[in-house]
C-alpha cells in the first residue's frame, strides 16, 4: 500500500498481504514510548517506509515469521489521541478504523501510563481487537512504578503484555499473545462510561444505524462521532468504505435530532467533544489509580535535577553551546589522525595506480580521468569525511537517545517565538546537522504551515556533515595550525562552534524576516513534551549510527563524488581555445566572485557542487592543480600551500566558509523541499533567500576587511 | 487567576481552558480537565515557556497558552 512506485489507487490504504493467511497488526502508541524500538525488535531488518496517500506522513511496515505465520506490522504515527486533531492522528485513526487490521498494539509507558491510558481508551472504544504492549517496564522498575499489568487487563478486557523492548525483554511472550488472539472475539472489552444523557442519545442513532446493516465499524462508537459531528471521519467513511450517510435521511434526522437534544441540556458542539474527551481522561485517571501503585506524580525527582541545570537561566544556554562544542571537539581531535592515516594509505594506492598506468604506457587521459579525477575525488570525500562522520553521528545519536534534544527545544524556544516561529524548528535544525534534508523532512513535526514552510527555508544554514568537515579543513589550514597540539583541535572547536552559533542567529533572523514579509503571521500554540531521560544502549547507538548513517551519506557521497570527479576532470582539461572550460567559466565568475571575497574557482566550485557539498573542496583542489603545477596532496599542509599560491588569504578562508553555510541547498534537499512543500514557488525561495543572505554577507565582510586594510 | 502567574514548585487545579480550536483539543488529550491538578516544574532559561507536570508527563506550554488557563490554587 505505502509503496509510491506502484502509483496504485491513492485512497488505498488496505496492506497488501502476499497470501490470505497473512496477519496484519497495526501499531499505535504515543511519541517517545519506544514504540519503534518494539517495531524494530520484532521486524528486524524487514521493513521499508512509505509516505500514507496523499499525506506527508510517513508509515514504516515490516514484517516477522512466528509460528510459521506471516505477520506483517504496521508502524503508525506516534500520536496522543485518535480525535484526528492533526494529519498523523487522522492516519492512525483512518488505519485503524479502515485499514482493516487483524489487531492494533497500543505500546504504551510504564512509567506514564495514566496520559497513554487516553490513546488505549480511544482504540479500544473503535476495536475491541487490542492488544495493550506496556513498555519501558525496566525503566519504570527503576523509578518504583509498579504497574499491576493482570489487573490493567482485567480493568480493559485487553490482554497487557510488559516489554522493555530496548533489551528485547517480553518481546517473545507479546509474540506468543499476538499469535493466541489473532481469531478471538473479545466480548470482556472494557465500555467509556459516557453520561446518561449522551448514552441515550448514542443508542437512539445506533437503532438507526443498524437498520442500514452496514457491519463495517463499532455502531456504538460511530453514532457517538456522528452526534459530535466529527466532519473529517464522515469524510474518511465516504473514502475508504465509500458510504455517504447524509443520502439516509432518517439516519441524518436521528442525528439532527440527538444533536439538538444535547445542546438543550448544555451540551453543544463544543461542550458535547469536551465531554467526550474528559469522560475518556477521567477513566484513564481511574483506572491508572487502579494499577498503578507508586504513582509517579513526583515527575521523577532525578530527572527535575537534571532539568534544574540542562535547563536553567543561568546555566542552560551556556551547557548546551559547551555539549555541542564537546561533540565537534571529540569529532575534530578525534578525526585528525584517522584521517591522516586514510589520507596517506590512499594516496599511497593513488601513486601506485600511477604507476601501474605509466607501466601500461595508457595515454595520459586515460590516468587523468581514472586517478587524478575519479580516484582522487573519491580518496578526498573518504578520508575527509569519513573519520569525522563515524564520530559525530554516534555522539549525536547518543545525545538524542539521551532524551537532550527536546531540551534545545525548550531552551530556544523564547527565541524562536520572538522571530514568530515554532521552538521545535531547533529540533529540526538538530537533525539538519546530519544531513538537511532529513532535516526539511522533520518539519513535519511542526504543526502549523506557516511556520513549517519557514522552517524548511532556513534549514540550510545549518551546515550539515557534507559541509562541517570543509569548514573543519578551513579552519585548520588558516586559522590554527596544522601542527597536531593539544590546543588546536580546542580552537578549532570554539572557531567552528561560532560558526554554526552565527548560523543559529541567522536563521533566527531570517525566520524572523519571513514572519515579517511574506510568510505574515503570528506565533501559534503548541505542546512540547519533555519526556524522561533514559539511559542510552551505547552499542546500538554504534551499531546504527554507523550502519545507518554514517555509511549510508558516505556511499551516496561517494556515488555523487565519482561521476563528479569525472566531469569535474573532464571540465578542468578540455581546452575550448588556450584555456580549460572550467578556467573560462572560472574567469567569467571571477570578477563576481571576487566582489564577495572569493575567486571564480571557488564558486564554480559551490556551483559543481550542487549535486553534494562534499565535492566542493575536491573540485577547488583539482581546478587549482590543473591550471597550476602538479602537487601530491597527502597532508592539509600541502593544500594550503596550493590554496596559498592561488592567491588565498585569511578573508578568502573566511569568505568560504560563510559562503559554505550560507548557499543553495544540495540537489538532494532542494529535491526533499519541493516534494514536502509541493510547491515551486517556495522551493526557489528556499534556494535564493540562503544564497542572497550568503552573498550579502560575504560582500560586507569582504568590503568592510578591505576598507580597513586588513588585507 | 490564570496559570502564568503561577509560582514555581506549587501546584493549581485546572478551572477553564479559555482557549478554541486544535490547541484546546490537543491540551485536552494531554488530559489537562477541568479539577487536574497541574504542577509549576521549572522556567526555560529565557522565562518562558514553562515546563508542568501533568499526569505524569512533563509538558511545556507557551505563556499565550498558560495566560488563558484558569485555575484554583491548591
Amino acid at each position: 500500500m505505502f509503496n509510491g512506485k506502484k502509483n496504485k489507487c491513492p485512497d488505498n490504504i488496505k496492506i497488501e498481504k502476499k497470501t490470505q493467511n497473512d496477519i496484519v497488526i497495526a501499531l499505535a502508541g504515543n511519541p517517545n514510548v519506544g514504540k519503534s524500538t518494539v517495531f524494530n525488535e520484532l521486524t528486524g531488518l524487514n521493513q521499508h517506509t512509505g509516505n500514507w496517500p496523499g499525506k506527508t506522513v510517513t508509515i514504516a511496515e515490516g514484517n516477522y515469521i512466528y509460528e510459521n505465520k506471516n505477520y506483517i506490522l504496521v508502524d503508525l504515527p506516534g500520536t496522543y489521541s485518535l480525535m484526528a486533531n492533526s494529519v498523523e492522528e487522522e492516519v492512525a485513526r483512518d488505519f485503524i478504523c479502515f485499514g482493516n487490521p487483524d489487531l492494533t498494539i497500543v505500546v504504551v509507558d510504564a512509567t506514564c501510563l495514566e496520559r497513554n491510558l487516553n490513546l488505549v481508551l480511544q482504540t479500544i472504544e473503535i476495536t475491541s481487537n487490542v492488544i495493550v504492549c506496556v513498555n519501558l517496564m525496566d525503566e519504570a522498575k527503576r523509578k518504583k512504578i509498579e504497574v499491576d499489568l493482570d489487573k490493567l487487563s482485567s480493568e480493559l478486557g485487553v490482554p497487557v503484555v510488559g516489554t522493555s523492548a530496548n533489551t528485547g525483554k517480553g518481546l517473545d511472550e507479546l509474540k506468543k499473545i499476538i499469535d493466541t488472539n489473532i481469531s478471538n472475539i473479545n466480548n470482556k472489552v472494557i465500555n467509556i462510561n459516557y453520561d446518561d444523557q449522551i448514552t441515550e442519545e448514542i443508542i437512539k442513532v445506533e437503532n438507526e444505524l443498524k437498520k442500514d446493516n452496514k457491519d463495517l465499524i463499532n455502531t456504538k462508537w460511530l453514532s457517538l462521532k456522528l452526534i459530535d459531528g466529527d466532519e473529517y471521519l464522515l469524510n474518511s467513511i465516504k473514502k475508504y468504505i465509500n458510504l455517504d450517510f447524509f443520502e439516509n435521511d432518517k439516519l441524518t434526522n436521528a442525528v439532527q435530532k440527538s444533536k439538538d437534544n444535547l445542546a438543550n441540556i448544555g451540551l453543544d458542539k463544543n461542550k458535547l467533544r469536551d465531554k467526550i474527551v474528559s469522560t475518556i481522561v477521567k477513566q484513564a485517571e481511574s483506572i491508572n489509580q487502579k494499577v498503578v501503585t507508586t504513582n509517579p506524580k513526583e515527575y521523577n525527582s532525578r530527572d527535575r535535577k537534571i532539568d534544574k541545570v540542562l535547563t536553567s537561566k543561568l546555566f542552560g544556554i551556556p551547557i548546551m553551546i559547551a555539549l555541542l562544542g564537546l561533540i565537534f571537539y571529540i569529532t575534530i581531535s578525534g578525526a585528525n589522525i584517522p584521517s591522516a592515516i586514510i589520507a596517506d594509505f590512499l594516496f599511497w594506492i593513488e601513486e601506485r595506480l600511477m604507476d601501474f598506468f605509466l607501466w601500461l604506457g595508457t595515454p595520459a587521459w586515460v590516468h587523468g580521468v581514472l586517478v587524478l579525477g575519479i580516484y582522487k575525488t573519491i580518496a578526498w570525500v573518504v578520508s575527509v569525511m569519513l573519520p569525522p562522520m563515524a564520530i559525530f553521528f554516534p555522539l549525536f545519536t547518543l545525545l538524542e537517545d539521551l532524551g537532550y534534544l527536546p531540551r534545545i527545544a525548550f531552551n530556544l524556544d523564547k527565541l524562536f517565538k520572538s522571530a514568530n516561529a515554532c521552538g521545535k524548528q531547533a529540533l529540526t535544525m538538530c537533525m539538519g546537522f546530519g544531513c538537511n534534508a532529513v532535516g526539511v523532512i522533520g518539519c513535519r513535526i511542526i504543526d502549523s504551515p506557516r511556520e513549517r514552510l519557514i522552517a524548511i527555508i532556513t534549514n540550510n544554514f545549518v551546515p550539515c556533515n557534507g559541509r562541517f568537515p570543509t569548514l573543519i579543513a578551513v579552519i585548520t589550514m588558516f586559522f590554527t595550525g596544522i601542527i597536531i597540539s593539544p590546543l588546536q583541535p580546542l580552537l578549532s572547536t570554539i572557531i567552528l562552534t561560532s560558526v554554526i552559533v552565527f548560523g543559529v542567529m541567522i536563521t533566527l533572523f531570517i525566520s524572523k524576516l519571513l514572519s515579517k514579509t511574506i510568510l505574515k503571521g503570528i506565533p501559534s500554540s503548541f505542546t512540547l513534551e519533555l519526556p524522561p531521560y533514559r539511559k542510552p544502549q551505547i552499542g546500538k547507538i554504534i551499531v546504527r549510527s554507523v550502519l545507518d548513517r554514517t555509511l549510508f551519506v558516505l556511499g551516496r557521497a561517494i556515488l555523487i563524488a565519482a561521476p563528479a570527479g569525472l566531469v569535474i576532470w573532464l571540465l578542468a582539461n578540455i581546452n575550448v581555445g588556450s584555456s580549460s572550460v572550467l578556467s573560462q567559466c572560472a574567469n567569467f565568475l571571477n570578477p563576481f566572485a571576487t566582489f564577495i571575497g572569493l575567486d571564480g574557482y571557488i564558486l564554480m566550485a559551490f556551483i559543481l557542487g550542487f549535486p553534494a557539498n562534499e565535492i566542493v573542496v575536491p573540485i577547488i583542489i583539482m581546478s587549482y592543480m590543473a591550471t597550476g603545477s602538479m602537487l601530491e596532496l597527502a597532508s592539509l599542509n600541502e593544500l594550503k600551500t596550493l590554496l596559498v599560491n592561488n592567491g588565498w588569504t585569511w578573508l578568502t578562508a573566511v569568505c568560504a566558509m560563510l559562503f559554505s553555510l550560507m548557499h543553495w541547498p544540495c540537489g538532494t534537499t532542494c529535491l526533499t523541499i519541493k516534494k514536502e512543500t509541493q510547491s515551486k514557488k517556495w522551493t526557489l525561495i528556499s534556494i535564493l533567500i540562503p544564497t542572497i543572505t550568503g552573498i550579502i554577507i560575504c560582500f560586507i565582510v569582504t568590503n568592510v576587511a578591505r576598507l580597513f586594510g586588513l588585507v | 487567576m490564570p496559570l502564568l502567574q503561577v509560582p514555581i514548585k506549587s501546584k493549581a487545579r485546572i478551572k477553564e481552558i479559555a482557549i478554541d480550536g486544535p490547541i484546546r483539543r490537543r491540551l485536552l488529550d494531554l488530559g489537562l480537565i477541568e479539577d487536574t491538578i497541574i504542577e509549576v516544574l521549572q522556567k526555560s532559561p529565557f522565562g518562558d515557556p514553562i515546563a508542568y507536570g501533568i499526569r505524569g508527563a512533563v509538558i511545556a506550554l507557551r505563556s499565550e497558552i498558560t495566560s488563558n488557563i484558569l485555575i484554583e490554587k491548591v
